[in-house]
């Protein structure tokens, strides 16, 4: 094999004595690195911390509803929780720790760059995003207490008269903050794609996590910034007597719902993408196979972000003044491209030869969490079926199937490149506990839910006293929710369990793509030598130069012509 | 059903071994057609307004098709899993395109797609329809509370809370609401019509529907709206027209006309009150 495509001097990669980078050590190395493993660590601690703080929120949440005049918490304290669980949880968790986690330690290696492109610019990314949760947060120390008017933050109810305080105040803030942090990571994570990649490493042979990052950083930028001019607009009708969000001088309250789903339908996929592509190359990985229908996914990933830009108003419908039928055929058609990656999971397990391993069993708990929260939101893009389900638990039930699906993805992705960042291997039996806390805990915790909204129980209802016959269903509800509490925990523990046990090696799971060419954990600038890059996994070509992939029934190897001509 | 149960089989799955899961597929299936002619109602209920059984039957056939789909693609996943396990160290051949296959789950999902659509264009097209009728009520949502207006009439319901002001219509009659709110974004929610739609500050949003049962039905507030959110409910009692004429007939005394004028003039007051405006004050105020 040829494998000399080296940006630094060859040497035998398990040496590490080059590696040295010469700077400071401990706090002072951490608070003044750019260097794209150790901000992604930053933000995977940072992020994962902030399930667990998201989480605390939903259990007390859902012990309040385990009973129909529930009084563990007041009505007041209710809305700020479920207002400050769906903050915590979509825009300081899963946002950052899908495109500024794993996406941060992975992405630059995946294509063979020594860091991102702006390193200085991703260690603001990850400052600001701190300090926004951190205000976010705060907003609890305040006399008038958090925020309380839903994630959402609809207008007018979010106005100076029905929202006074600081709290209000602070969540608009610490969302600006979060949100020029994402728009950063969005530039830079598109300028590494486009012009970071190693010699030989073309658009089709980048694997499938680095296409879907690239995609969400181009919807990041998209969607990003008509959130934050919202924001502004926002603080400007609470403290500038502006009118923009107002029903008099001259004000369209439905307009923050336009500006904020606008953003906000598009966040979805800038949140489900990156896990899609976790679970893409752990599902290869672990059936031994590549990628069945690469192109094919690709193109996929690429018409859900394009038809994403066009579905807003599907969260409208029953405002009464949306274009009911195009948003509703939009909406519809997102099923074809999720449908057809559905396939392409399934294709690569196909005839594969399966490993159960943790990240496995992760991937395979997505690819049924997500089914059902794809399944049901389908029924949501008919406008008629969301005027009978709009603001149920059916809802509820159906966007926490999808988010389940993302937890599940993202704890694949941590088991299947922990040993990458860290050069241990979590315990598998642990993960393995842990998988099925999490992964039945999740369909107990939503499959009472869907019938719950289907009976008629509302959102963001404290008590319930004239239905007490939705209390079992409730109970059922919260028990799943404790089991995912107990999945979380054992994460934590087998992390200290496992503490510098189970020394991975470079490449422990026989993976296929260019990170697992480098050490564990990579040196300072990633790699000491290149393969040479034939496809979208390069390590799986060197260490198995036999088995390239191929197309169906035929011996002809994928891509061959072009490398005839390279 | 049943042909398109095999339809979509053959177009998705290949080969012996698919054959053989198809003689697997069938059978549930099978049983399901011959369970009965009754199809399940997956969860919701028919309701009892004209509308809301359309809504059902859509509900109805979203839900075949999604256990067809997912019992489908769930049937693929755990064949794999359970006949592609790990057995020894040999690689599998590293097929990675199949054309053919891959055109066809994109075409059959788009199909699926179109039909859809189409089912909810007929409901949809039901559902919104405004036919002409002598039955208007207009409803007012508020911090937190209703209130419910006959023009026309001096019947006038208004309640706060846990008080569930009760909104009387006729059955079998078509009932035009016009529905608004006079602070923040409130939901009009009847279960039993199956049926929501904002109340929104500065917008009349109006509806139709057409009661098939009498019976009182339990309502509420399903948008965040404050404080008392929870406890924001309201009754719908469907009575008969002769009923409903008797209760208008109630409010026709000097005081009930004096407090529909004086509820009608406090809610055109409510309707214009504008928004804080500091510190760039100009004429609205606090």
């Amino acid at each position: 094999m040829t494998d000399v495509l080296a940006p630094t001097p060859t040497q035998h990669h398990d040496d590490h004595h080059g590696d040295e980078h010469h700077g400071p050590t401990g706090i002072v190395k951490w608070l003044t690195t750019t260097d794209h493993k150790i901000i992604g660590l930053s933000y995977t601690v940072t992020s994962v911390l902030m399930l667990v703080i998201g989480g605390f929120f939903a259990e007390i949440i859902r012990l309040q509803l385990s009973s129909p005049n529930g009084s563990l918490v007041s009505l007041a304290q209710y809305n700020e929780l479920f207002t400050m669980h769906g903050s915590v949880m979509i825009y300081l968790f899963v946002g950052p720790f899908a495109f500024g986690a794993l996406a941060n330690i992975i992405v630059p290696i995946q294509i063979g760059a020594p860091d991102m492109a702006f390193p200085r610019l991703n260690a603001l990314s990850y400052w600001l995003y701190l300090t926004g949760s951190i205000t976010m947060l705060s907003g609890f120390f305040t006399s008038g207490g958090a925020a309380n008017f839903g994630w959402v933050g609809y207008a007018p109810l979010s106005n100076s008269l029905n929202t006074p305080g600081a709290g209000a105040d602070l969540w608009i803030g610490g969302l600006l903050l979060t949100g020029f942090s994402a728009i950063f990571t969005g530039v830079n994570l598109t300028a590494t794609i486009f012009y970071l990649r190693a010699p030989g490493m073309t658009m089709f042979r980048m694997p499938i996590f680095t296409w879907n990052l690239l995609v969400t950083g181009i919807l990041i930028l998209l969607a990003f910034p008509v959130l934050t001019a919202g924001l502004i607009m926002l603080y400007c009708d609470r403290h500038f007597g502006t009118h923009i969000f107002s029903n008099t001088g001259g004000g369209v309250p439905v307009l923050w719902q336009h500006i904020f789903w606008f953003w906000g339908h598009p966040e979805v996929y800038i949140l489900a993408l990156p896990m899609f592509g976790m679970v893409t190359e752990v599902i290869a990985v672990f059936s031994k196979k590549p990628v069945f229908g690469y192109k094919g996914m690709i193109f996929a990933t690429l018409t859900i972000a394009a038809l994403s830009l066009g579905v807003w108003a599907h969260h409208m419908f029953t405002t009464g003044v949306v274009l009911l039928p195009f948003f509703s055929i939009m909406s519809l058609l997102i099923a074809v491209p999720t449908g057809i990656k559905m396939f392409n999971w399934i294709g690569t397990m196909w005839r594969g030869q399966i490993w159960f391993s943790t990240a496995m069993l992760m991937s395979l708990g997505f690819l049924f969490t997500f089914l059902i929260g794809g399944l049901t939101g389908i029924y949501l893009a008919s406008p008629p079926l969301d005027f009978f389900t709009h603001d149920t638990y059916f809802v509820v039930a159906h966007f926490h199937s999808v988010v389940m699906a993302l937890v599940l993805g993202a704890m694949a992705g941590l088991f299947y490149w922990g040993p990458k960042i860290t050069g241990y291997i979590l315990d598998e039996r642990l993960g393995k506990a842990q998988f099925w806390f999490l992964f039945l805990g999740s369909q107990v915790f939503t499959f009472p839910q869907y019938l719950l909204g289907l009976y008629g129980m509302s959102r963001r209802m404290a008590v319930y006293p004239e239905q007490p016959q939705w209390q079992h269903l409730n109970e059922l509800s919260t028990l799943g929710a404790l089991m995912i509490g107990v999945s979380t925990i054992l994460f934590v523990i087998n992390i200290g369990y496992s503490w510098k046990k189970y020394p991975a090696g470079d490449n422990p799971w026989d993976a296929q793509t260019l990170e697992w060419f480098t050490t564990s954990p990579p040196p300072h600038h990633n790699f000491y030598r290149l393969p040479q890059i034939r496809s979208e996994r390069p390590t799986w070509d060197y260490n198995h130069p036999e088995h390239r992939s191929l197309e169906h029934g035929t011996d002809h190897v994928v891509g061959a012509e072009t490398e005839a001509h390279a | 059903m049943l042909k398109s149960v095999r339809n979509s089989g053959d177009a998705r799955t290949r080969g012996r071994a698919s054959r053989r899961a198809r003689r697997v597929l069938a059978l549930p299936f099978a049983a399901l057609v011959l369970s009965g002619c009754t199809v399940p109602g997956f969860g919701a209920s028919p309701g009892d307004t004209t509308s809301s059984q359309s809504t059902f039957h859509l509900w109805q056939g979203f839900s075949i098709g999604a256990v067809i789909v997912g019992g489908l693609t769930l049937a693929l996943m755990l064949w794999s899993i359970v006949m592609h396990r790990q057995k020894g160290d040999a690689i599998p051949k590293q097929t990675q395109y199949n054309v053919p296959l891959e055109i066809i789950y994109t075409v059959i999902p788009i199909l699926i797609v179109i039909g859809l659509f189409a089912a909810t264009l007929v409901v949809e097209n039901k559902v919104v329809a405004n036919p002409k009728t002598d039955v208007i009520v207009n409803v007012n949502a508020f911090q937190w509370g209703w209130e419910f207006l006959y023009p026309g009439h001096n019947a006038v319901v208004y309640g706060q809370t846990t008080q569930s002001p009760v909104m009387v219509i006729p059955a079998n009659e078509n009932v035009h609401v016009n529905l608004t709110s006079t602070d923040v974004i409130h939901g009009f929610y009847v279960h039993a019509f199956n049926f929501s739609r904002y109340a929104l500050p500065g917008v009349t949003n109006q509806f139709t529907f057409r009661a098939t049962n009498t019976g009182t039905f339990f309502g509420q507030c399903t948008q965040l709206c404050g404080l008392y959110h929870s406890y924001m409910y309201f009754r719908v009692k469907v009575v008969s027209p002769a009923d409903y004429q008797k209760w208008l007939a109630t409010f026709n005394t000097p005081k009930g006309e004096a407090a529909a004028k004086a509820a009608a003039a406090s809610l055109q007051q409510q309707l214009s009150t504008g928004v804080p405006t500091l510190p760039a004050n100009t004429k609205f105020g606090r």
